[in-house]
């Protein structure tokens, strides 16, 4: 047997938990060779990135247990050797860099000194590292690398961050890299160039790729091979390309079919009638931060409108103040015809309940304390004209359902259930209201693709069915191809591009629209390929 | 920085003013301090001149205004049991509770985050439930109790330490020692809950990617990071000793703020009790201004 740089052969983790023990992975056997990419693909929960612990010692023990199998880097299994060898490995032979930049570079230490710390705790003399650390600052693309030595993380962008990660990560020139959802909270083109930076660099010293994602995109643009995991279990292995065109487990293929952006964009719907919103002339300013400058758009009942751009784009002031969560300074908001910044409060509690809102995290947006009866029926002791007491407990139920929980739920708090199952109470209630508009601000970012197919797909059937309207806010592309009818692209707090999904995807006029789309990574190797070839032959479009 | 000190200085200048507003008129409430320092057959023109002496016969906004102009000019008043300037007096005992209250603290410091961080690394270990036992203990001694008990088997049995007083470095073990303990199991606890939610955080997930060794980990990644909750406590319990440890100073007769106060107020020796609370105001005034500085030393996100 030809001996891999790095494998993991018949590897099983255990966490021992007050509720029980959970079996994290099972069996696990996967192996990288020098100068290749392999993705674990896997959601929430899959035990994706619990080999990648394994093997940088991170697990915890207890509560965790490795149960069985072994890591062979270089042919010596790591999980005989002393923890000071495992220690000499960390960083120097194999490093890491993670999700969330901002949380896990350390906030009180200059990034200069982070970076070269990588190199004096290998044995490299102060100076020389810090001489280094400079180099590598410049090879990632840090502007004014000298300033940039001495500043701190939170002084940096979170594409910055993710760069300052990657020279720390590649100061020791390990011979393995391992990337666990790297550029999962980055905006889509800030991905796209991070993505490439690990390329070039893989290309330069020849180092394994190993990359923890939840995403098909990331997959296509970036994997050879893919290994793809299901709770805790590796479903199918091979090459990227060929189990994305050839899936072979079920799991895989459902994964593919919930990928959005795929299929034909559905036909439009004539606009015609009073648009149950409108919004003229929005400017909010924050300080001398200017958030939304003069926006205007309108929305038809039972349309969904969405709202697309980058961190910092103003799209969420946006959702706001149209909520009248935060009053813009200027501007309308018209609600069949009336200005719902001009009313008194007494009137816009009256309109309350045709405006609702979902928002990005319902573990925060749900009161942890309140059980999921008391959560939806909240909305009729406010407003308790809606329905009278007795009918409460049904009407519950009857919600239950129409979101895809169970009547008997009812009872249960906030944290017994996941993620999805979440949103899906913050969505009943907003119904509780039946509102006419639903504003959904980042609802379902944080959710698995698999999850977040059954909310779009519920959310859409809740159109249908209540002629409801929509203000979908997101940065995720394929998803608002599949889900709205009309598109605003927003950069810097004005609107640069509107229109139909059809107009917005198929024939983008502002080019920071085209670099948007152009980021976008379509969950299909060949396209992506084809995409990045077209792409270097007129580079420059995606370098914001 | 120059705005946010003067700030801080107006609002503390303010308050003070109240203060000695309020504690004048209260202090004069208590009554006539002739009949304290007279013997007890001194005749009635003997305390008529006593009260003229001292201004005490003219009524209590003339005293307080005629305080007020001495004030302006740099003059706290005598002290009535002393007979010297009330300012001497609170500044000597103040150096002495100043010295008590740093060789305190310094301990109380050090050993509070060196075994605080140890314990954090491995809670629940042997060492942890040690720690947390002592610390546990030492926070709820009350210092009344334990000051007598010290004295009792260190001074009185053992005889190996003086009883009270001040005189060689032996004098400073005792009231050290029964100050030490309740800050140190109070900021204990502090330094070990803090710490183990920073070595739970990402960052520390990060060193430890980078191979970096388990000490530095505690003392250089995590310890900045735990500081910040910790510095606020041990400014509190710094500022309860430099206010006067009234208890611990009077068991042991130590020459310091607290016995000074808590003496001058049986005596009614007012101009003391007034410079004695500036003093302790200033003090603490200063000692905010340096929890302020050493958070924007520590952490980079408050400075900028």
């Amino acid at each position: 047997m030809a001996e891999h740089l790095l494998e993991v052969r018949d590897l099983s983790v255990e966490f021992h938990t007050l509720a029980g023990t959970v079996k994290a992975v099972q069996n696990v056997s996967w192996y990288l060779d020098r100068g290749e990419t392999l993705a674990i693909l896997g959601e929430s929960g899959s035990g994706k990135s619990v080999s990648a612990s394994a093997i940088m010692n991170l697990i915890d023990m207890p509560p965790g247990k490795i149960t069985s199998g072994t890591i062979l880097f270089n042919g010596r299994d790591m999980l005989k050797m002393t923890p000071e060898e495992r220690r000499a490995i960390n960083g120097a032979k194999i490093a890491m860099i993670f999700q969330d930049p901002l949380a896990h570079l350390n906030p009180v230490y200059p990034v200069g000194w982070q970076i070269a710390e990588m190199m004096t705790t290998h044995g490299k003399p102060g100076a020389e590292s810090s001489a280094r650390a400079l180099e590598l600052l410049k090879r990632v693309g840090i502007p004014e690398p000298e300033a940039a030595m001495r500043k701190y993380p939170f002084q940096f962008s979170g594409g910055q961050r993710q760069r300052l990660m990657i020279a720390m990560a590649i100061a020791c020139k390990p011979d393995i890299l391992i990337a666990d959802e790297p550029t999962t909270a980055l905006d889509v083109t800030v991905q796209a160039q991070v993505l490439a930076l690990l390329e070039e660099l893989q290309r330069e010293t020849g180092m394994g790729l190993l990359l923890i994602t939840h995403d098909l995109g990331v997959v296509a643009e970036i994997a050879n091979r893919v290994v793809v995991m299901n709770s805790g279990h590796i479903v199918e292995t091979g090459n990227a390309a060929e189990v994305y065109r050839n899936p072979q487990h079920a799991y895989t293929k459902k994964l593919i079919d919930a990928a959005p952006g795929k299929g034909d964009i559905p036909a439009e719907r004539e606009r015609q009638g009073e648009p149950l919103l409108k919004a003229v002339g929005l400017k909010k300013r924050y300080g001398s931060f200017h958030a939304l400058k003069g926006v205007e758009f309108s929305i038809m009942p039972g349309e969904t409108v969405a709202v697309v751009g980058e961190s910092g784009s103003g799209k969420s002031t946006l959702a706001r103040a149209i909520v009248r969560l935060d009053d813009p300074q200027e501007g309308q908001v018209l609600y069949r015809g009336n200005d719902l910044l001009a009313m008194s409060p007494r009137e816009v509690f009256g309109l309350r309940r045709d405006l609702q809102m979902v928002f990005q995290d319902p573990t925060q947006s749900l009161n942890p304390r309140m059980s999921v009866f008391r959560l939806i029926s909240e909305a009729w002791v406010i407003h308790p004209d809606i329905l009278p007491k007795a009918k409460w407990k049904e009407r519950v139920a009857e919600l239950l359902v129409k979101v895809g929980l169970k009547p008997d739920m009812a009872d249960r708090y906030p944290h017994q259930f996941s993620g999805g199952q979440r949103q899906r109470i913050a969505i009943a209630r907003a119904l509780a209201m039946e509102p006419k508009l639903i504003v959904c601000d980042e609802a379902v970012s944080a959710l698995d693709v698999s999850i977040q197919a059954q909310v779009i797909a519920l959310l859409d059937g809740l159109r249908r069915e209540f002629g409801l309207s929509y203000l979908f806010i997101a940065h995720d592309l394929p998803v608002v191809r599949d889900f709205a009818d009309r598109v605003i692209v927003m950069k810097a707090g004005e609107i640069v591009e509107e229109g139909t999904v059809r107009q917005i995807f198929d024939a983008p006029r502002h080019p920071y629209t085209q670099a948007l789309l152009a980021a976008s990574l379509d969950p299909d190797p060949e396209v992506q390929a084809a995409r990045r070839s077209a792409c270097h032959s007129n580079k420059g479009l995606v370098s914001a | 920085m120059k705005s946010f000190i003067g700030k801080r200085a107006i609002a503390s200048g303010v308050s003070l003013v109240v203060l000695i507003v309020i504690v004048f008129f209260l202090s004069r409430l208590t009554g006539d301090p002739t009949n304290l320092y007279l013997p007890i057959d001194a005749t009635q023109e003997m305390r008529d001149q006593f009260r003229q002496m001292h201004g005490f016969n003219d009524p209590l906004i003339v005293q307080f205004g005629r305080y007020v102009m001495d004030l302006v000019q740099g003059n706290f008043g005598n002290s009535l049991r002393q007979a010297r300037p009330a300012m001497d007096v609170v500044l000597e005992a103040f150096t002495w509770t100043l010295w008590l209250a740093v060789i305190t603290m310094v301990l109380v410091t050090i050993a509070a985050i060196v075994i605080g961080s140890l314990a954090a690394f491995r809670v629940g270990g042997v060492f942890d439930r040690i720690a947390t036992f002592f610390s546990l203990i030492g926070a709820a001694a009350p210092d009344f109790w334990v000051a007598i008990v010290a004295i009792v088997i260190f001074a009185v049995n053992l005889h190996v330490l003086p009883t009270s007083g001040t005189g060689s470095v032996w004098h400073w073990v005792l009231p050290v020692g029964v100050l030490f303990i309740r800050p140190f199991g109070l900021i204990l606890q502090v330094v070990r809950g803090s710490m183990i939610s920073v070595l739970s955080s990402a960052y520390v997930k990060t060193a430890r990617a980078k191979g970096v060794q388990s000490r530095s980990i505690i003392f250089v990644h995590g310890l900045r990071n735990a500081m910040l909750p910790v510095i606020t406590v041990i400014g509190d319990q710094a500022a309860a000793i430099l206010n006067g440890a009234v208890v611990v100073e009077t068991v042991f007769g130590f020459p310091g703020i607290g016995k000074l106060m808590i003496d001058s107020i049986l005596l009614r020796d007012f101009a003391v009790v007034l410079a004695v609370i500036m003093v302790s105001a200033l003090a603490i005034f200063i000692m905010n201004l340096l929890i302020d500085l050493a958070y924007a030393l520590l952490d980079p996100r408050i400075r900028y």
